[in-house]
């Protein structure tokens, strides 16, 4: 069986640029991802179905050999709607998630936020970025002066993340040390 | 075709009637209760079908039918024999309890109008999804009832669209379609190796591919399914995106979504890919599903997230028991499938009324549960010691089956899965005590930061029936709900009859296992399901 190389080329391409992009964090980007995969497996079972031939109309006196395999075309145009359906929820999943929380991103989890925010968890040791320890948080919170150090957004995100557990910490240990218990900085986490 | 037409010849009539009934209850949809009635009696109307399949399987043993009658194995076939009438059975008859609960809920709160009404639609399609997956007889009808099934399943996860389920969406959506995709990828694999995807033909031509393509094929079917059956290292996207959604809802999926891919592994672990080439890495991913699950399962607060780690961690025995290979233990894993379907429903039926009850399923802020609602304690405790495997419940049967299993098999790596199944049941046994001794035994005043609903209930003499006593309690979850009813009867009896269900497993068992011994025989031995497709003589 010969083998159509640009096919194959094209369907590598979908493949790899829709797998780069499902794995960002913008929820259009993933989209587009799942789109550009949905495609490139499309073309994939187009090559499984064996060289090209005629169309798979029968006509009398023709030899069963010079038709193309009419299977995985069926195949194909079921994935198409199926991905189109899919496409179609995802777009509007999106936009409610827009419309939520103005962002293209996916939000946090909150139950993951909250296990970070039990006594197990030791934002020092356990916080991917070093807390910044300033005693003047503005500091670290402006943009600008981050950007100057050539620091990505993504970086300062993180960042504001750590020093706002931080605070949430130095704030929960004075309670403590003012003798208020545990249960209390429980319920304020929730 | 001929002659009298027997049970089997209505098979489509399964995925059929759901379908039509959605169609008629989305048109209905401005007419809540005739939507009900047509939801639940297209329900009905199914599962009395699927016993009559169910019956007929079990004196004939396989049988297929071929849509439009196109000649195997060009055309769809729907294949029924034991395993899958027995899987049709129990999950109509689940999503039949979880849907009656589910209407129970909806007229209690009266929330009737709204985005609400898409779901009995969407909950119909899902079952037609189900069904479908079920009875495919090829790799890409499978396909296409795991994207029908799917699909509902985005629907109803993020009914309402609020903050927490849209963001469980999102996650439980991309994970699912990439999942689908490498499936996907697999068939159309399968198809340039071997240029079929009838499953009873894959059987037959798949054993003359080339070991290596074998291989990959064979894994990739086996990720694919893993992702939807919740497997060790593919499950972490469930505990995130079940408990988000509403408790009638996550309890459907609990009990049949990720069964649809333990069966779909099942199915293509005995048809396509018998041998035990991949049984020892199956048995480590089995052995970390179930530790990993459960260890999950006791770090959680949240009662609904508590089961849902419980759940996949279950998935493990399932897997054992189809990593270990025997006839036995693949009987007790058909036993079990069912008993945990059943079983893991209830105690999410059970978890949305805990939540109606004590305004929440945190544990740490319930108490008193036992005392203020007896029923509710018993719906709890029954399912709960079944899920932990007490004898002489249904769950220490099949567990006993596996293990029974594991001891044949007398390998090294078999008897740490053993220990690690022991200790899996004894930690969920752990779990569920833990939920009972809060929710269910302390006094609600030393829970930290309890609903009112619990406290003023308790200290009001009798307890309360309706929320008109925390009607004026702004601190009160369900402050300003009037008297709507605490526990709807509708929902208890549903609940009931699901507990019920699951202790008839028990009462029963002997025939079950008698059934699914015999469904595991016929799955070992290949040939009535490919005879069944492909007639006498055909394939292999």
């Amino acid at each position: 069986m010969s083998v159509n190389v640009t096919l194959l080329v094209v369907m590598g391409v979908l493949f790899a640029t829709g797998i780069y992009l499902l794995l960002e964090r913008s929820l259009t980007r993933v989209l587009l991802g799942i789109i550009l995969v949905g495609n490139g497996v499309n073309l994939l079972i187009l090559a499984a179905g064996g060289p090209e031939g005629l169309a798979p109309i029968y006509s009398a006196g023709t030899p069963p050999g010079e038709y193309a395999d009419p299977l995985p075309q069926a195949l194909i145009l079921t994935a198409i709607v199926i991905t189109f359906a899919v496409t179609a929820f995802l777009l509007a999943m999106i936009y409610r998630s827009w419309v939520i929380a103005r962002r293209d991103e996916l939000t946090d989890d909150l139950e993951d936020r909250r296990v970070a925010e039990q006594d197990t968890f030791d934002f020092e040791e356990d916080s991917e970025v070093a807390v910044e320890t300033s005693e003047f948080p503005e500091d670290a919170d402006d943009d600008g002066a981050l950007a100057r150090e050539g620091v990505s957004r993504q970086q300062a995100a993180a960042r504001e993340a750590g020093e706002r557990l931080a605070n949430d910490f130095r704030q929960a240990s004075s309670e403590e040390s003012a003798g208020t218990s545990n249960d209390q900085r429980n319920r304020k986490a929730r | 075709m001929m002659g009298n037409p027997t049970a089997v010849d209505f098979a489509p009539l399964a995925v059929l009637l759901p379908i039509l009934g959605a169609a008629l209850a989305f048109v209905l949809r401005r007419h809540p209760r005739a939507q009900r009635i047509v939801t639940i009696g297209a329900l009905c109307l199914t599962l009395v079908l699927e016993s009559w399949m169910l019956v007929s399987a079990w004196q004939h043993g396989a049988q297929a039918v071929m849509i439009g009658g196109w000649a195997p194995p060009f055309g769809i076939s729907l294949v029924v024999d034991e395993f899958s009438a027995l899987m049709l059975v129990v999950s109509t008859a689940v999503s039949l309890t979880v849907l009656i609960y589910a209407t129970g809920q909806g007229m209690a709160d009266g929330d009737e109008d709204g985005p609400i009404s898409v779901f009995h639609p969407a909950y119909l399609i899902l079952v037609a999804g189900v069904s479908n997956a079920f009875l495919a007889g090829d790799l890409f009808n499978l396909y296409v009832g795991f994207e029908i099934l799917l699909t509902a399943s985005y629907v109803l996860l993020t009914l309402g669209g609020t903050t927490a389920r849209i963001r469980a969406g999102v996650t439980y959506v991309v994970v699912s379609v990439v999942s689908s995709v490498l499936f996907l990828v697999a068939i159309g694999m399968i198809y340039a190796a071997t240029g079929t995807v009838n499953m009873a033909d894959l059987a037959g031509k798949l054993a003359d591919v080339d070991p290596g393509t074998q291989m990959v094929l064979h894994v990739m079917l086996l990720v694919a399914f893993g992702v939807k059956a919740a497997v060790f290292p593919l499950s972490f996207w469930l505990p995130d995106s079940y408990p988000t959604a509403p408790a009638p809802v996550t309890a459907v999926f609990a009990g049949l979504l990720t069964k649809v891919g333990v069966y779909a592994m099942i199915r293509t672990e005995t048809l396509l890919f018998p041998g035990d080439r991949l049984h020892t890495a199956l048995m480590v991913v089995a052995l970390l599903t179930m530790v990993v699950g459960i260890l999950g399962a006791l770090a959680q607060a949240d009662f609904k997230r508590m089961l849902s780690f419980t759940l996949t961690s279950h998935i493990g025995y399932m897997v054992f028991g189809l990593a270990t290979g025997s006839l036995a233990a693949l009987a007790a894993t058909i036993y079990y499938v069912a008993h945990h379907i059943i079983v893991q429903t209830s105690l999410f039926l059970v978890a949305g009324l805990m939540e109606r009850r004590g305004g929440t399923t945190n544990v740490d802020r319930l108490g008193s549960l036992a005392k203020l609602s007896p029923v509710l304690a018993v719906l709890f405790f029954v399912p709960a010691m079944n899920l932990g495997g007490i004898p002489p419940f249904s769950g220490f049967l099949g567990k006993l089956g596996l293990l029974r299993g594991g001891v044949d098999l007398g390998t090294p790596l078999a008897w740490v899965l053993l220990a690690g199944a022991l200790a899996t049941s004894l930690l969920t046994l752990l779990a569920v005590a833990r939920v009972w001794n809060r929710a269910f035994w302390r006094r609600a005043e030393d829970a930290e930061d309890p609903d009112p609903l619990l406290l003023i209930a308790a200290d009001g003499g009798g307890t309360a029936t309706t929320y008109q006593h925390v009607h004026d309690v702004p601190a009160s979850r369900y402050s300003g709900r009037g008297d709507t009813a605490l526990l709807p009867r509708t929902m208890v009896y549903s609940t009931g009859a699901l507990v019920l269900l699951g202790v008839a497993l028990t009462v029963f068992a002997g025939p079950l296992f008698d059934l699914a011994d015999q469904a595991a025989q016929q799955m070992v031995q290949r040939t009535p399901y490919i005879e069944a497709v492909l007639g006498a003589g055909g394939g292999a």
